[in-house]
């Protein structure tokens, strides 16, 4: 590991300091689970946060983003305030989408986070359209989009692969191969391991590298997005990493091995980048503390925050169903939100 | 092609009218869909605007209904206008996933940050010995859906104002034609006549009955109109013409002023339209109906391909005159 790809100290130290954000926010939100003020599905990404912000940093701030239901850590990378973050997974009128999305569906368009979605596979042809709009506005934005290795064996993954490599979209396919669909591993799911190598039929180029190592993931990421930027065309990178929950907070995570689980918690990618950075002098061991409870700080903040916040009220059940709301009083409104 | 309003235009034309004068208004506008730039679309529909607006603008997508729908949805999120032309409605099911949970939920999911203003047209209903699989009408699926636009036109006039009304709209509107009135011709209005969504047409104005039909279904009731009308009884005839929205005013204000109403839809009678709008009605007028709603609609079966099959499965005007005869008590019931 090293700074390859022109990435400076500083960086490095932000790089770190959103997989710190990540890893307590997610450690914050299974608590806030836990205690029950969290409903619904909580997919949490603990593991996957090199994955995440090697990414994350490696794209431009107005190039589009989509991905899948796990996607606080995306949120955060891009900017998103964690407070309005935690807010919406509780729920709250504060939260990122008014409490109409939760964890599964975050998004913050202003800062070009097209959103997580809930059906696998289901979010790649967004993110293929969004670099269709990129191409047809002559704009140099290139759109990534997330999946994981489980949206590889939908059949709408394949044709967005087609379409990229026949009009030579300017689009980054990124497998987030954590190696389980929910419960079922990819040896029982994929005919071909090495995922990126389904892009091989449509002519875009593609490659893995070690989705816990997040500086090989942001020179791998960067170097896709030069392939689309400049040479105009779809690149697609798998990375390989793992999750150290089950699939969500409902999932107890009995049928992963646990000599496996073990081997892969060795290859934490905070402790390992954590490594990297006082071994390049990059930060002392104090900084490193100074961060871990700047982000602690951050992360009780909006757990507070969000907790303290009002519900979203009952009243506005019907807002936002349309952009071009349409009135009508002959049922009482109940055909016309 | 014309777009002199004194001179009958063709629906597949009043549509190319709309997508033409939409196309040259607003440079966000494109449309994809299968085979419509180079053979011009299956129907017709895109004749010629390959020719006028570039393979940029209108775009021939590879066999994968998923996919193009989806991606046009993700462009419209950008904040382009696509048009999607899906062949027939058969293939929308393919898509199913993307507009439903995708296309109806982005703008309320996200708490309103981004609207979805596509416009996914395509051609439903049967007649043509296409059997089952190639048949079909299903604007009830979408008209059950929060967060979806459905609209049927059902004239040249309103296949052309609906759909540049459609393309202006900002949410997802699904914009179902009828492969039965392609060829139908009428008169149109000009470049800035939109016909807005939620206003139902009163086809034929009567007094006895009101009987409510969309898309190829208004000409059957007006078929049937004229039969009844020579044995003395007078129907209202009523195109809702949009289901998201609903003007169900104009429908409930005829059916109490005649005591009697008969719903006609080529779709089936399971929770379809005709079963929603007849509870709709039976919850807005119930003290003033004569009789329990009637309705006519495809049999509850696959479209079989044999012609007289076929023709036996979809409502005739004799089905509806007979069902209008037996709500107002005239006839066998």
């Amino acid at each position: 590991m090293s700074t390859a790809t022109g990435t400076g100290q500083q960086d490095m130290r932000d790089m770190f300091r959103s997989m710190l954000l990540i890893r307590r926010f997610e450690e914050k939100a299974s608590e806030e689970y836990m205690a029950g003020r969290i409903g619904g599905f909580l997919h949490l990404a603990i593991g996957e946060e090199a994955a995440v912000v090697g990414t994350v940093s490696a794209m431009r701030a107005d190039d589009p983003l989509t991905s899948t239901y796990r996607e606080h850590g995306q949120a955060l990378a891009r900017g998103a305030d964690p407070r309005a973050v935690m807010a919406e997974l509780l729920g709250r009128s504060t939260g990122l989408c008014g409490g109409r999305g939760g964890s599964m569906h975050l998004m913050d368009k202003a800062r070009s986070f097209y959103g997580g979605y809930g059906i696998v596979g289901g979010s790649v042809p967004l993110g293929l359209g969004l670099a269709y709009a990129a191409r047809y506005r002559k704009s140099d934005q290139v759109s990534v989009t997330m999946f994981g290795d489980g949206a590889t064996n939908q059949g709408v993954v394949a044709e967005c692969f087609n379409m990229a490599g026949l009009w030579d979209l300017p689009i980054v396919f990124l497998i987030l191969n954590n190696q389980y669909g929910m419960g079922t591993s990819l040896e029982h799911a994929a005919a071909e391991e090495d995922l990126y190598t389904r892009c091989n039929a449509y002519g875009i180029p593609s490659w893995k590298v070690d989705g816990m190592d997040v500086m090989a993931v942001r020179g791998a990421v960067a170097e896709a997005l030069r392939i689309a930027r400049e040479e105009r065309n779809p690149a697609c990178v798998e990375l390989l990493a793992y999750r150290y929950r089950g699939h969500s907070m409902s999932d107890p995570d009995t049928v992963r091995d646990a000599d496996e689980k073990e081997r892969w918690r060795l290859r934490d990618p905070l402790v390992t980048f954590e490594r990297v950075l006082l071994g390049e002098a990059v930060m002392t061991a104090d900084d490193i503390a100074a961060m871990k409870a700047e982000v602690e700080a951050v992360v009780e903040d909006a757990a507070a925050f969000a907790e303290e916040s009002p519900e979203v009220p009952v009243a506005e059940l019907a807002d936002d169903v349309y952009a071009n709301p349409f009135n009508d009083d002959a049922r009482g409104g109940a055909l016309m939100p | 092609m014309s777009t002199d309003p004194a001179k009958p235009v063709a629906y597949r034309d009043a549509l190319n009218q709309a997508l033409r004068e939409e196309l040259t208004r607003d440079p966000d506008v494109f449309l994809l869909g299968e085979d419509i730039a180079g053979f011009d679309g299956a129907f017709k529909v895109t004749r010629g605007l390959l020719a006028e607006f570039g393979p940029e603008r209108v775009v021939d997508t590879p066999i994968t209904e998923a996919g193009f729908t989806g991606m046009a949805i993700g462009a419209a999120m950008a904040g382009l206008r696509p048009v999607v032309e899906i062949m027939t409605v058969n293939f929308v099911i393919l898509a199913m996933d993307q507009i439903v949970n995708n296309a109806a939920k982005i703008h309320y999911m996200f708490g309103g940050q981004a609207s979805v203003p596509i416009v996914i047209r395509m051609p439903g209903g049967a007649g043509h010995q296409l059997s089952s699989q190639h048949s079909q009408t299903l604007d009830a699926w979408f008209a059950h859906v929060p967060g979806l636009k459905v609209v049927c036109p059902s004239t040249p006039e309103d296949a052309k104002g609906l759909l540049k009304t459609a393309i202006r709209d900002d949410d997802p509107v699904i914009f179902i034609e009828n492969e039965g009135l392609y060829g139908k011709k009428g008169p149109v209005g000009g470049p800035d006549d939109l016909i807005p969504f939620g206003q139902a047409a009163v086809r034929r104005a009567g007094t006895h009955c009101t009987v409510i039909a969309h898309s190829r279904m208004v000409w059957v009731a007006l078929q049937a109109a004229e039969e009844l009308a020579s044995q003395g009884i007078e129907v209202e005839v009523i195109d809702p013409r949009t289901f998201r929205p609903l003007d169900l005013d104009t429908l409930a204000s005829s059916v109490r002023r005649t005591g009697h109403a008969v719903v006609v839809d080529e779709g089936w009678p399971e929770y379809g339209i005709s079963a929603g709008l007849a509870t709709l009605l039976y919850e807005a007028c119930f003290d003033w109906l004569d009789a329990p709603i009637g309705r006519v609609t495809c049999a509850d079966v696959p479209m079989p391909y044999a012609k007289n099959l076929e023709q036996a499965a979809l409502p005739q005007p004799a089905d509806v005159v007979a069902a209008v005869l037996a709500n107002i008590g005239q006839g066998v019931a």
